[in-house]
């Protein structure tokens, strides 16, 4: 039995390699990966519903995740970060002094290729950037305000379809070939990889869990997870992810899950934005 | 924010629906911090009431058994669009809070 899973484990690992190939760019790269999930849709669905998560897959868990979504519980959390966002620091300036306009409306172009600065710039990690810079201590990235902040941006952004753009830069490629080998490469005792799961058996049961698929995945972070009984953001999810196949989860906002993220939120470049989201 | 409610009501045909999200902590005096080690004294909402038009609908003792950030959903016969909706909580420290909202 085990071997069986094993040569089927490596079977799909193949099939997996040959649709994404080491040498793909980026834009080769995103039509794969768009023209293997629009084969893979469930019937009814049309590609936009990839934004949905795991619940394209089951009307009941669907209908359930609607009926919560007309009170969601992550409301309180959006006013928390908009209450926050707009009290002034230490030195009386304000996080909109940061960014391009305001903050508003922004979120969908995130993370991006800072050439300046050499590395991926996620929101989550300019936000706490604003911080330091004014004299405020930086916030903890998984949870709490930070996660709260970054939802109220975030929720300024709905509906706007996420837009990435790996520029034609050494370092920005290969901060994007990091994150898609990230995402291909086996880790943990289980030896799996990201692909292997959200990517090869999405839509399919993991015991009594759906396994969602690559695409839109990124479309509803900060997500409210039913599960965390709070919002977290898409770095707490990847470790909780790497725990799952009994793997040391990386830092959050380091470079795995930066260079992760970028290539992560680029495949699902066009999907519209609709964060925070909940999810079980 | 901390001590926001937030409120939906909806009025179809006879009866109206409410809906309403409270930012509470909801400690119910059992649970230690995690840094310190020392308890967390109880601290939870112990009365609920909700106008319509301000006769009293709903009045609901509630104790240390109710989640944090409490969900509260009911439905009362008539209400019309326009009326107004009050909510009002008082925990066991002698805080409070309430918000008026319009049924849609």
């Amino acid at each position: 039995m085990m071997k069986k899973i094993i040569i089927t484990m490596t079977a799909l690992g193949l099939v997996a390699g040959a649709q994404m190939s080491a040498q793909a760019g980026p834009k080769e790269d995103l039509k794969n990966f768009r023209s293997y999930f629009t084969k893979k849709l469930p019937a009814g669905k049309t590609f936009d519903d990839y934004a949905d998560g795991i619940y394209i897959y089951n009307q009941d868990m669907y209908d359930a995740w609607q009926a919560i979504e007309e009170f969601p519980p992550y409301e309180l959390d959006i006013s928390a970060g908009e209450k926050e966002y707009n009290t002034a620091f230490g030195n009386g300036k304000t996080y909109a002094s940061c960014f391009k306009n305001g903050g508003k409306g922004i979120a969908q172009n995130y993370p991006y290729w800072d050439a300046r600065a050499g590395k991926v710039k996620t929101l989550e990690a300019e936000i706490n950037e604003c911080r330091t810079k004014n004299g405020e201590k930086p916030l903890k990235w998984k949870k709490g305000k930070l996660a709260q902040l970054s939802a109220y941006l975030k929720n300024t952004s709905r509906g706007k379809a996420i837009n990435v753009s790996v520029p034609n830069d050494k370092g920005a490629l290969a901060a994007y070939n990091a994150g898609k080998q990230f995402y291909f490469a086996r880790r943990g005792q289980l030896n799996f990889s990201c692909a292997h799961c959200h990517f090869d058996a999405a839509g399919k049961y993991i015991r009594a869990n759906i396994l969602s698929a690559g695409i839109g995945q990124a479309t509803n972070f900060p997500v409210y997870r039913s599960k965390w009984g709070g919002l977290g953001t898409m770095h707490r999810r990847y470790g909780g992810c790497n725990k799952q196949v009994r793997a040391k989860p990386f830092k959050a906002q380091g470079p795995e899950y930066t260079n992760l993220e970028y290539f992560h939120t680029y495949m699902s470049n066009g999907l519209k934005l609709n964060a925070p989201g909940n999810r079980q | 924010m901390a001590k926001g409610i937030k409120i939906r009501a909806t009025a179809k045909k006879d009866s109206t629906t409410v809906k309403a999200l409270m930012s509470h902590p909801m400690d119910t005096g059992l649970r230690k911090d995690k840094k310190t080690g020392k308890v967390i004294p109880a601290h939870f909402i112990q009365e609920v009431k909700c106008e319509h038009n301000g006769n009293a609908v709903l009045t609901a003792l509630w104790g240390p058994a109710i989640s944090k950030n409490p969900y509260l959903s009911f439905k009362f016969k008539g209400g019309n669009k326009g009326d107004s909706i009050k909510i009002s909580w008082v925990d066991n420290k002698g805080e409070s809070a309430s918000q008026e909202a319009q049924i849609r």
